[in-house]
């Protein structure tokens, strides 16, 4: 039996970035994509999504301090 | 510094060979003496100049640098007859074993041999150890035939520390290097020596490397006689048995003296690696006492790495007892002025305190404010003694550094270890006291966890004006009254501060006009203007709040009544100050206790620490002379209860034992029945429990219907100010259950606890129920139970501060180079972004209200209090 797993409670949402807004991000970081937290491209929500290396992902979770938190990462191999 | 990061790819261990030994060396060392008869060092001997020079005043014959400068220099000893070093004499026993006498090959079949070189190279490429492989083929190469020339093998032994003998002879050092270089290269892995940094011979000194003077420079003694270091000793001792071999074998003399040198040559090399090699007895100074060489440089607690490189010793730092001083502010520390004399702060002279300089230099080293030493501008340190100081005074010029004496208002770092967090070192100010222990205000006890039952604690001094000024910004103890750890004050009052500040502002407390002026002027507070009355006690704390405070809360005294009555709480526990005023409700834990205090917090952050500094130290004061005007002890009296409730209790707790009885005859009778989930036995156990437990609470709860807050001991419990409800309690009415692994105790003989009870009996009194009070007294089993209880409590706490320190220190390991930017994000040293905003949320948990970034219930009492009183 294969459960979707983006549907689990534990995993938070990721979506893949387009090439504007990935850069309109890393301009508002003002860092390069390197200096991102990681994402490999084997991770199990990377693929479920299709993200390719080189792709940047916005996470949003639930967050205990902020309530809801946008994170970044850098798809890598 | 340039900011260039290098970063260590790997580290290689191998062995040098002779001729690396003799291409690092400059020079051949051939004569055991050192020095001739003009104090000259000779040419080939210990001290050849060209092994390096330690005067500053000469340079190097090797490398042309000065001395000082210059690093030193090896210097080498070609040995006349090879011998074996200690530290390596295991794997040469145990490679010899593992490979045959005659071919030298590994004792391994071709197929074994495959087999091992598959997986140590896979252990390789991975970068695992291959230590466990190595270990196994050492294991299954001891074969008594060679596989490859059927040779039949002898058994390889040593004999400690450094003698091979095979079968019954004894292997000479050159029959074993001999052996050694008979093993093929290809065999070299199987082994664990990898072949392109060494080879297994060299593990057979033929030549020794001398270490530069550097390393063991000689000691001018006062008498000018000249005192050598104990390895240029050990060194000359082999160079004189080498030279002997050498001139006995060029004679031909008879193989037995030969050997018996050859044996004295071995022994003096092995202890001049270590000198406490077992099976050799240790080389001797004439003194007796035994030499120190190298390995006894590096090993131990004495050693290099646990003394010098793990645990450095720092100057300008002190360290003393600790004791209590509650007139000082919390900013500032009480130094001994013995220490004070004799760690100094360096101090530029200028034509503006040429004169104050000149004071210091005036009053010498032995008088208080006085000065040390003094640094000319070309370096040159000059110690100050009283039949120096006019001369030096004389020449003093600005621009010379005056090393003066502490003294009151310096800044100093105070620390008490295990410095766990940053408020474990924090700024103080210096207040030269007399006696000889540092002196500090009860307040920072908590953040630095002292007590002073003999804790003690460092002080270090700074030396530069950057160091001085950036820790009068950031580390100063008043800038840290709140913890980042829960955004709330960790710095507050404690203990009598708390039960003071409760007599002072309890209902009803009131004080005649002049004991307030009295206590005001003690406290070192303002004076009031006359009421022309008596005063109350919250009259008198309301002089110590900010004029516009605003805030309502509950304090610790609260009972949590089922409805609150507030204002009218007749506990006086409900908290009203408006503006400034102390409306209602009693000062105590919550209100500027340490870890609790309300009112503390809202000082530092709406007034800032300055306010909140003066806050505490007024406010502590008062509470210390409130206390001391009421008066205020404690004894067992305080914990006395009377008959009628002694036998109230006993009534209760005889029927709660008779409650027992009658479940475990339930229990063996079958007729219990098993809670959901829970065997027979569980349940029983939990329904014991439940019993015993309630029992004691309600004995408790007796015990506490008689004690009023006229009690001193309660007041210190309901305070929040020492002790509990329960610890007074206990020690009136019923001590209860005691526990060993969560539940009743079970242990200690077979089928029962103490032979003093049937096997099987699982009665109260038999699992560690304490029927009688600490006043009253524990029979011999219940002291037992009690022992057996209080143990596993001391053991827990040793092994979770043990684990828990343990998994801090990983934490803060892993955590230390991260930081905040500007931009609010996270991010580790090479600027790589850990979080996008720190916490997720943004806010520093000191400045933020416990945790949150505001408590809006809080803010809308407070406003309404204010709106109220306009
Ligand atoms: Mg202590
Ligand atoms: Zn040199
Ligand atoms: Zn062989
Ligand atoms: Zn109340």
């Amino acid at each position: 039996m294969k459960k979707d797993i983006l549907k689990h409670k534990l995993v938070p949402d990721h979506t893949i970035l387009s090439k504007t807004e990935a850069k309109k991000v890393l301009k508002e970081l003002n860092i390069h994509q390197e200096q991102l937290p990681k994402i490999k491209v084997d991770d199990p929500v990377a693929k479920a999504i299709g993200a390719k290396t080189g792709d940047i992902l916005k996470i949003t979770r639930k967050s205990q301090t902020a309530g809801r938190f946008v994170t970044y990462r850098l798809v890598i191999n | 510094m340039k900011g260039i990061l290098k970063k260590v790819s790997q580290i290689n261990f191998g062995l040098m060979s002779p001729e690396n030994i003799r291409k690092m060396s400059v020079t051949k060392i051939v004569t055991p003496d050192t020095y001739d008869e003009d104090g000259y060092p000779i040419e080939g001997g210990l001290m050849d100049p060209r092994l390096g020079v330690i005067d500053p005043g000469l340079r190097c014959r090797s490398c042309g640098s000065k001395g000082g400068d210059c690093q030193g220099h090896f210097g080498h000893i070609n040995l006349a007859r090879p011998v074996i070093h200690v530290g390596f004499a295991d794997t040469i026993h145990k490679i010899l074993r593992s490979t045959c006498k005659e071919c030298g090959k590994v004792l391994l079949t071709e197929s074994e041999k495959l087999d091992y070189k598959n997986r140590i190279e896979l252990r390789l490429e991975n970068g695992v150890t291959i230590t466990p492989v190595i270990k196994e083929i050492y294991n299954v190469a001891r074969r008594d035939k060679c596989p490859h020339c059927e040779t039949e093998q002898e058994d390889v032994k040593i004999d400690k520390p450094v003698s091979i003998v095979e079968g019954n002879y004894k292997l000479t050092a050159s029959e074993v290097r001999e052996r050694l270089e008979n093993i093929p290269e290809d065999d070299y892995m199987y082994i664990g020596v990898n072949p392109e940094v060494a080879r297994p011979e060299w593990m057979v000194l033929t030549v020794l490397p001398v270490p530069p003077v550097t390393v063991r420079p000689s000691i001018t003694l006062e008498t000018g006689e000249r005192s050598e270091d104990d390895l240029t000793h050990k060194l000359v001792d082999i160079l004189r048995i080498n030279q002997r071999l050498k001139e006995n074998m060029e004679a031909g003399a008879p193989q037995l003296i030969v050997e018996d040198l050859w044996e004295l040559l071995q022994y003096h090399v092995t202890t001049y690696f270590d000198n406490e090699a077992s099976g050799v007895p240790p080389a001797r100074h004439r003194s007796g006492r035994p030499l120190k060489t190298l390995a006894q440089r590096l090993k131990g607690k004495e050693g290099r790495f646990r003394s010098n490189l793990s645990g450095k010793r720092v100057n300008f730092s002190a360290r003393t007892v600790i004791s209590p001083d509650p007139n000082i502010s919390i900013n500032e520390v009480g130094v001994p002025e013995m220490i004070a004399r004799e760690v100094t702060v360096p101090i530029r002279v200028t034509e503006w305190n040429m004169e104050k300089m000149k004071e210091y230099i005036m009053n010498g080293p032995n008088k208080h404010p006085g000065a040390n030493y003094v640094i000319r501008p070309d370096a040159r340190k000059i110690r100050v003694y009283d039949e120096t100081k006019d001369a030096i005074v004389e020449k003093l010029e600005p621009g010379f550094v005056v090393e003066r004496h502490l003294i009151d208002g310096d800044v100093v770092l105070f620390n008490r270890q295990p410095s766990l967090h940053r408020m474990s070192m924090m700024a103080h100010e210096v207040k030269v006291l007399p006696y000889k222990t540092f002196r500090l205000n009860l307040c920072v006890c908590p953040p630095y966890n002292a007590d002073f039952d003999g804790d003690e604690m460092n002080m270090h001094i700074f030396q530069t004006e950057e160091s001085r000024a950036e820790a009068k910004s950031l580390m100063r103890v008043q800038e840290h009254i709140l913890s980042p750890r829960f955004g709330g004050p960790i710095i507050g009052g404690i203990h009598d501060h708390i039960s003071g500040a409760y007599l002072l502002t309890r209902l009803g407390s009131e004080f005649s006009e002049e004991d307030v002026f009295q206590m005001v002027k003690r406290a070192r507070m303002p004076l009031p203007k006359s009421k022309g009355r008596d005063w109350t006690g919250k009259e008198i704390f309301s002089l110590l709040l900010p004029k516009d405070l605003n805030m309502v809360y509950k304090a610790e005294i609260c009972r949590k009544c089922d409805e609150c009555l507030k204002q009218e709480c007749k506990n006086d526990a409900y908290v009203v100050i408006e503006n400034g005023e102390l409306k209602t409700g009693a000062i105590d834990e919550k209100a500027y206790g340490a870890f609790s205090g309300k009112i503390l917090d809202s000082i530092v952050k709406e007034y800032g620490t300055d306010a909140a500094r003066q806050f505490l130290d007024s406010s502590t004061k008062l509470a210390i002379y409130g206390i001391m005007k009421r008066g205020f002890t404690t004894s067992t009296a305080d914990e006395e209860i009377p008959q009628e409730a002694k036998d109230r209790i006993e009534e209760l707790l005889e029927n709660a034992e008779r409650k027992v009885e009658n479940l475990i005859a339930a229990y063996h009778n079958e007729e219990l029945e098993a809670l959901p989930g829970r065997s027979l036995r569980e349940t029983l156990e939990m329904k014991v429990m439940q019993v015993l437990g309630e029992s004691r609470d309600k004995s408790g709860e007796i015990a506490e219907s008689y004690f009023g807050m006229d009690n001193h001991a309660v007041i210190m419990a309901l305070t929040g100010a020492r002790g509990s409800m329960l610890n007074l309690t206990q020690i009136a009415a019923c001590v209860g259950q005691q526990s060993v692994r969560g539940g009743r105790i079970e242990r200690g003989y077979s089928k029962r606890t103490l032979p003093h009870f049937h096997e099987g009996e699982l009665g109260a009194k038999a699992s560690g129920f304490v029927h009688s009070s600490y006043k009253k007294g524990l029979d011999p089993i219940e002291f037992f139970f009690h022992a057996m209880g209080g143990r596993e409590g001391l053991v827990d706490t040793a092994i979770r501060t043990a684990q828990s320190g343990y998994m801090q220190r990983r934490l803060v390991n892993a955590l230390q180079d991260l930081n905040v930017k500007a931009d609010g994000t996270v991010r580790d040293n090479r600027g790589i972004v850990v979080q996008t905003r720190y916490g997720e949320d943004g806010i520093d948990p000191a400045k933020s209200d416990y945790g949150k970034v505001a408590d809006i219930d809080r803010m809308i009492d407070e406003m309404r209090i204010k709106s109220k009183a306009k």
